[in-house]
C-alpha cells in the first residue's frame, strides 16, 4: 500500500459548546491531507470510542474546556484499551492545567494543546506519531 | 458597569455578588453551569463533573432563593445569562420574588434567552427552533403585562464572535436573528411598538479599534432603518438599538495574561465610542481559568478609569463625521445587508440554521483567523512575536472541588422531599397539556415553579411535547 491517510476522530465530550478550537483544528487536518471524522458536541466516552472503532481511527482527539477533562480523557483511553484500540494515539486540547497534564502522562497521554499553540504544531505532532507507528 | 459572574454553589455565588456590590458595581450578571444551560438537573447522569464549574446550579426556586439572599432585587438590575431554558429560569426568578413580597413591575434586568444564536453558535439548546420560537413569543406578552421594566431578550452577536466570524458576520447574524423574533412576535400578534423597546443587543468589542466602532454604528443604523422602513414601528423608542458590550474573550491570550489588561482597556474604548448602554470588561486570566477576584476587580478599575476620569463618556458618537469611521460604517452596512439577502434566499434563519449556512461561515472564518495567526500574517503580541522566551506557561487547576456536586444533588434531593409532590405532578401535567396546545406557557411555568419542580422536570415535561433537537456536525 502507498501512504496511509491519517484518520482522526475529533469530538467534544461534555457538555459545553465551545467547539470553535475543534472545528478550526478538523479543517486544518484535512488540509494537511489527513481523513478527519468530527463527531460534534455532547459526545460520551462510549460514543467516541465506538466511533474510533467503526472509524479504525488512528488518531483520537479530544476537545475539552469545562474543566472535566481528567474524567474524559481516562474513560475514553480505558475504552481504548478494552476495545483493542491500545495502539492508537489518543491527544486533544483545551484548558487544561499544567499538573493535570503530568496526570494525563501517567495514563499514556503524552501531549495535549492549548491556548497559543500553532495549528502546525499539532499536525507535526499526529504526522511524527504516525511515521513512528506505522501499521 | 455589570461584570458576569458565578460560580460553585449558589450560597458562594451570592457572596461575589455582594463583593460585586460593594465594590460599586450597579447591576448583577449571572453565569450558570453547563447542566442549568441544558436545563437539566445536577443528578442528570450527563451533569456529572460539570456542576457548579463554569457558573452556578440553579435546579429549582430553592436555589434562586440562596443565590439572591438578600439582595434587593428591586434596586439592582439583574441580567442572567440563560436560552434554552430561560423561562423556567425566569419562572423561579418571579416566583421567589414573589415569595419576598416584591412586585414584578418593579424587577429590572435582561434575560438572554437568543436561542437562534445557540444554533448558529453557542450550541446550548433543547429542543427544535420553532417551540423555542414560541417561548420567546410567550414570555415577550407576558412580560409586557406583568415585568414592564425587564428586556425579554438580548439577542447576541458576542458568541457568534468568540466562535471565529469576522465584524460582518457578527453584525448580520445578530440583526438577521433580531428581525426573526420581530417577525414571531408580529405572528403571534404583538403590536412592534409594545415590544421592540424591550429587545436588546450585545456585541463583542474585539481588537481592530476603529472596525469595532463602525461595527456598532452600522448597528443602530441598520436596526432604526428596518424597524421604522420594514416593520413600520412608529415610536422613535422601538428603533433604538440599545446594546451591551463585552470585551473579547477570544482575543485574549494565555502568555503574558497581564498585557490583557491592555488589550481589554482598548476594547472597552471601542465599546464606549461605539455607543454601548453597558459593558463587561474581561479579566485578565480568563484565557486560563475564570478570573481570580485581583483579575476581577482590575477589570471593573478599568472601566471605571474610562467611565470617570478619561473623559470619553460625556460626549455621543465622538466619532461620527470621521472619514474613516463613516467609510468603514457604510461598509459594514453593506456587507451585512448582502447577507440579509443571502439569508431571505435560504428561505430565512430558521432554514438557514438547519443547512447549517452560519454554522460553515464562521468555521471558514475561524480557520482563517488561525491560519494568519499560524503564517504570521497577523500578530498577536506574545503568541506569535515578542515572545518571552523563558515563559513557560503555567495553566493553574480550577479550584473547584467536587463536593459541590454531592452538596447540590443532596439539595435537590432534600427539596424534591419536601416539597408537595403531588401539586408538582398536577402543574407538570398541566404544562404539558397547555404545550401541545396554543395557550401562553408562561403562566404555566411560573405555577411549576412556586410548587419547586425542578428545571430538569419542566425540561422533560416539555420536551414530551417538543421533541429534542440534533444538530449535524458541520465544519
Amino acid at each position: 500500500m502507498a501512504e496511509h491517510r491519517i484518520k482522526v476522530i475529533i469530538a467534544k465530550p461534555g457538555l459545553d459548546g465551545h467547539d470553535r478550537g475543534a472545528k478550526v483544528v478538523a479543517r486544518a487536518l484535512v488540509e494537511a491531507g489527513m481523513e478527519v471524522v468530527y463527531l460534534g458536541l455532547q459526545q460520551t466516552p462510549e460514543t467516541i470510542v465506538r466511533a474510533a472503532v467503526e472509524e479504525d481511527a488512528d488518531v483520537v482527539g479530544l476537545s475539552i474546556l469545562s474543566g472535566a477533562h481528567l474524567m474524559h480523557f481516562r474513560r475514553v483511553r480505558e475504552l481504548m484499551e478494552e476495545r483493542g484500540l491500545g495502539d492508537r494515539l489518543l491527544t486533544g486540547g483545551g484548558i487544561i492545567p499544567t499538573k493535570d497534564q503530568d496526570k494525563l502522562k501517567t495514563i499514556g497521554i503524552e501531549r495535549v494543546f492549548g491556548p497559543g499553540d500553532d495549528l502546525r504544531e499539532i499536525i507535526e505532532y499526529i504526522q511524527a506519531w504516525h511515521r513512528s507507528h506505522a501499521r | 458597569m455589570r461584570q458576569f459572574s458565578g460560580m460553585g454553589t449558589p450560597e458562594q455565588t451570592n457572596l461575589r455578588y455582594k463583593f460585586l456590590l460593594a465594590k460599586g458595581q450597579t447591576g448583577l450578571s449571572v453565569a450558570f453551569d453547563n447542566p442549568t444551560l441544558y436545563g437539566r438537573d445536577s443528578d442528570h447522569p450527563l451533569s456529572r463533573g460539570e456542576v457548579g464549574k463554569t457558573g452556578v446550579a440553579v435546579d429549582s426556586m430553592d436555589d434562586m432563593e440562596r443565590l439572591f439572599r438578600d439582595i434587593p432585587l428591586a434596586d439592582v438590575s439583574t441580567s442572567m445569562t440563560i436560552n434554552a431554558p430561560a423561562s423556567w429560569i425566569f419562572a423561579m426568578f418571579l416566583a421567589n420574588a414573589e415569595k419576598r413580597g416584591i412586585p414584578f413591575a418593579k424587577l429590572r434586568g435582561t434575560l438572554q434567552n437568543d436561542i437562534l444564536k445557540e444554533y448558529i453558535a453557542q450550541k446550548e439548546w433543547i429542543f427544535p427552533p420553532e417551540p423555542h420560537l414560541r417561548l420567546i413569543t410567550d414570555l415577550m406578552i407576558f412580560c409586557r403585562d406583568h415585568v414592564p421594566q425587564w428586556n425579554t431578550i438580548s439577542i447576541s452577536g458576542y458568541h457568534i464572535r468568540e466562535a471565529g466570524s469576522t465584524a460582518a458576520q457578527e453584525l448580520a447574524f445578530t440583526l438577521a436573528d433580531g428581525f426573526c423574533y420581530v417577525e414571531h412576535a408580529l405572528k403571534a400578534g404583538m403590536d412592534i411598538d409594545e415590544f421592540a423597546p424591550r429587545l436588546s443587543f450585545f456585541f463583542n468589542s474585539h481588537l481592530d479599534f476603529f472596525e469595532e466602532i463602525a461595527k456598532m454604528r452600522a448597528a443602530r443604523r441598520i436596526w432604526a432603518r428596518h424597524m421604522k422602513d420594514r416593520y413600520k414601528a412608529k415610536s422613535p423608542r422601538s428603533w433604538l438599538c440599545r446594546f451591551h458590550v463585552q470585551t473579547a474573550g477570544c482575543s485574549l491570550t494565555a502568555q503574558q495574561p497581564e498585557i490583557n489588561v491592555v488589550r481589554t482597556a482598548l476594547e472597552a474604548l471601542a465599546g464606549v465610542l461605539g455607543g454601548c448602554q453597558s459593558l463587561h470588561t474581561n479579566s485578565m486570566d480568563e484565557a486560563l481559568a475564570l478570573p481570580s477576584e485581583k483579575a476581577v476587580e482590575i477589570a471593573l478599575r478599568t472601566q471605571q478609569i474610562i467611565a470617570y476620569e478619561s473623559g470619553v463618556a460625556n460626549v455621543i458618537d465622538p466619532l461620527g463625521g470621521s472619514y474613516y469611521i463613516e467609510r468603514l460604517t457604510r461598509d459594514l452596512e453593506e456587507e451585512a445587508e448582502r447577507y440579509f439577502k443571502r439569508i431571505d434566499e435560504l428561505g430565512g434563519v430558521v432554514r438557514a440554521v438547519e443547512q447549517g449556512f452560519f454554522q460553515r461561515e464562521i468555521t471558514r472564518s475561524a480557520y482563517e483567523y488561525q491560519m494568519a495567526l499560524s503564517r504570521r500574517r497577523k500578530i498577536s503580541v506574545g503568541v506569535n512575536e515578542f515572545v518571552n522566551a523563558d515563559e513557560r506557561l503555567e495553566i493553574p487547576v480550577l479550584e473547584i472541588d467536587e463536593s459541590i456536586e454531592r452538596d447540590q444533588t443532596r439539595r435537590l434531593h432534600e427539596v424534591k422531599e419536601r416539597r408537595d409532590n403531588q401539586a408538582v405532578r398536577t402543574r407538570l401535567e398541566a404544562l404539558a397539556r397547555a404545550a401541545g396546545g396554543g395557550e401562553n406557557l408562561t403562566p404555566h411555568l411560573l405555577e411549576a415553579a412556586r410548587v419547586y419542580a425542578t428545571l430538569g422536570e419542566i425540561s422533560e415535561a416539555l420536551s414530551g411535547v417538543f421533541g429534542e433537537y440534533r444538530e449535524q456536525p458541520f465544519y
